[in-house]
């Protein structure tokens, strides 16, 4: 090692290698976001999914409870450094959810009520990579985590998960999102340590 | 939305570059300011924090995040650090950590908690607890002749309040005023005169302690009309209630900006 801290020692911890690099463990469930939390009333809650011809899908809320969902158990990543192993979460695959929309896009804009936006590779939201979550720990959301949804992306930092989640944006060309255009990394893979644009 | 201009070409910025402690200074019983000297720092704006990383000697590191405290003066960069009990680093930032050692840096980071010099309009800070930290940076970077800053500033007493001296002298100028709401314990009026943090408001009156309400901010803040740029800053809980009685009394969210920070065990 060239650089060391002099009399910094540090703790590690035994994770069994699953806690990406930089990152240390949380117990707790810390929020980031970027203004006011929106409250959104579930009868006037829609998600849309609008593909690169313009065709739009709608689902309101109770559809969306009428579908299908899973209860995964995951590990969660935020780019500002902490993480938190087996969450379990209750929500709706994005292999469900674009089951029958016709698109060639290789990429997603995903929208939020409030005007975050956040952008990944549309292949990153399937093969049961994503989800679009209502439940955290056996409980409704809390309305800071999103509530009444959010994406759930777990194997990309947490701020690709996107809270108060209201559209997903299907498009040909990458276009970047609201921290994404202030820095942070397009892909933002915890393992590869891609913080930030040019990691 | 513009991409916006952040200083730091972004190798730059994402360069770890060694910083030696020049000088530090203990703010209250939980919080102390480090003085770093940053090799060929790339400047930074008001509201933006680094990544600081510590190496131990089996190649073991820990990195954490800092709000800067104020504007950087060539190397010359400042982290105000709180203590969080049993944490892994910010003890040792604040108690072992000695002038002269040194830990890496990077950035900087964060561009949309920012206030720019050349930004019209007042400003409405709101800080809670160590919050006060990226919203001291913007005090400080606050020309003479400047638009009017206010700051709430809520803590759980007057001991726990950071940048005291300096938060009094910043309320007696032209265009800034600071307001302390203290939510376990206030203190008389006139009881450290010398610091006007005693929980009165303008006219003398004691605000009992107690947390944040819409009138601390109505009392203090510009109306809706006057269009603010509001900066809200601290714990979860905290941002949420003010971000909230902000966005009820008819600011416009999109001039609402927020820093949340939790017990993250750092």
């Amino acid at each position: 090692m060239s650089f060391v801290t002099r009399g910094f020692h540090g703790r590690r911890r035994d994770d069994d290698g699953r806690l990406p690099p930089g990152q240390h463990l949380t117990g707790d469930f810390p929020v980031l976001s970027a203004g006011p939390t929106p409250r959104i009333p579930l009868d006037e809650w829609e998600l849309w999914v609008a593909t690169e011809d313009g065709t739009r899908h709608t689902w309101s809320w109770t559809e969306l409870m009428a579908l299908a969902a899973d209860e995964p158990t995951v590990d969660i990543h935020c780019v500002t450094s902490w993480s938190k192993l087996d969450t379990t979460w209750r929500g709706v695959s994005l292999d469900t959810i674009l089951a029958d929309v016709e698109t060639a896009a290789d990429y997603a804009l995903v929208h939020s009520y409030g005007g975050y936006t956040t952008n990944l590779p549309l292949e990153d939201l399937l093969d049961g990579k994503a989800w679009v979550a209502y439940e955290f720990e056996g409980d409704d959301l809390h309305p800071e985590h999103g509530r009444p949804a959010r994406l759930l992306v777990p194997h990309l930092y947490f701020w690709k998960s996107a809270k108060w989640v209201r559209g997903i944006e299907l498009m040909l060309e990458d276009s970047p999102g609201f921290w994404e255009q202030l820095g942070y990394h397009d892909y933002g893979d915890p393992w590869r340590e891609q913080r930030y644009q040019g990691d | 939305m513009a991409r916006a201009a952040i200083p730091g070409g972004l190798s730059a910025r994402r360069a770890w570059r060694p910083a030696r402690l020049l000088e530090r200074r203990v703010e209250s019983a939980s919080a102390t300011t480090l003085v770093l000297d940053v090799t060929d720092w790339p400047g930074h704006l008001p509201g933006q924090h680094v990544d600081v990383r510590l190496t131990a000697d089996d190649g073991y590191t820990a990195t954490r995040s800092y709000s800067l405290a104020a504007p950087a003066e060539g190397d010359r960069v400042e982290v105000t650090v709180q203590r969080v009990p049993d944490g892994e680093v910010s003890p040792f930032l604040c108690d072992v950590f000695q002038v002269g050692d040194a830990v890496e840096l990077r950035g900087p980071v964060g561009g949309w908690f920012v206030w720019r010099p050349d930004q019209p309009g007042p400003v409405l800070l709101v800080a809670g607890g160590s919050g006060v930290v990226p919203l001291m940076a913007m005090l400080r970077a606050r020309p003479a002749v400047g638009p009017p800053f206010r700051l709430v500033y809520s803590a759980r007493q007057p001991d726990d309040v950071i940048y005291r001296e300096e938060l009094a002298a910043l309320a007696g100028t032209d265009g800034v005023d600071v307001r302390h709401v203290f939510t376990r314990r206030g203190a008389p009026v006139g009881a450290d005169g010398a610091d006007g943090a005693d929980g009165a408001d303008g006219a003398g009156h004691v605000r009992p302690p107690g947390r944040l309400r819409s009138a601390d901010l109505e009392g203090a803040g510009w109306g809706p009309a006057d269009a603010p740029t509001c900066y809200v800053c601290g714990p979860t809980g905290f941002v949420e209630a003010a971000a909230t009685i902000l966005a009820s009394a008819g600011h416009d969210a999109a001039r609402i900006r927020t820093e949340r920070f939790g017990p993250t065990g750092s």
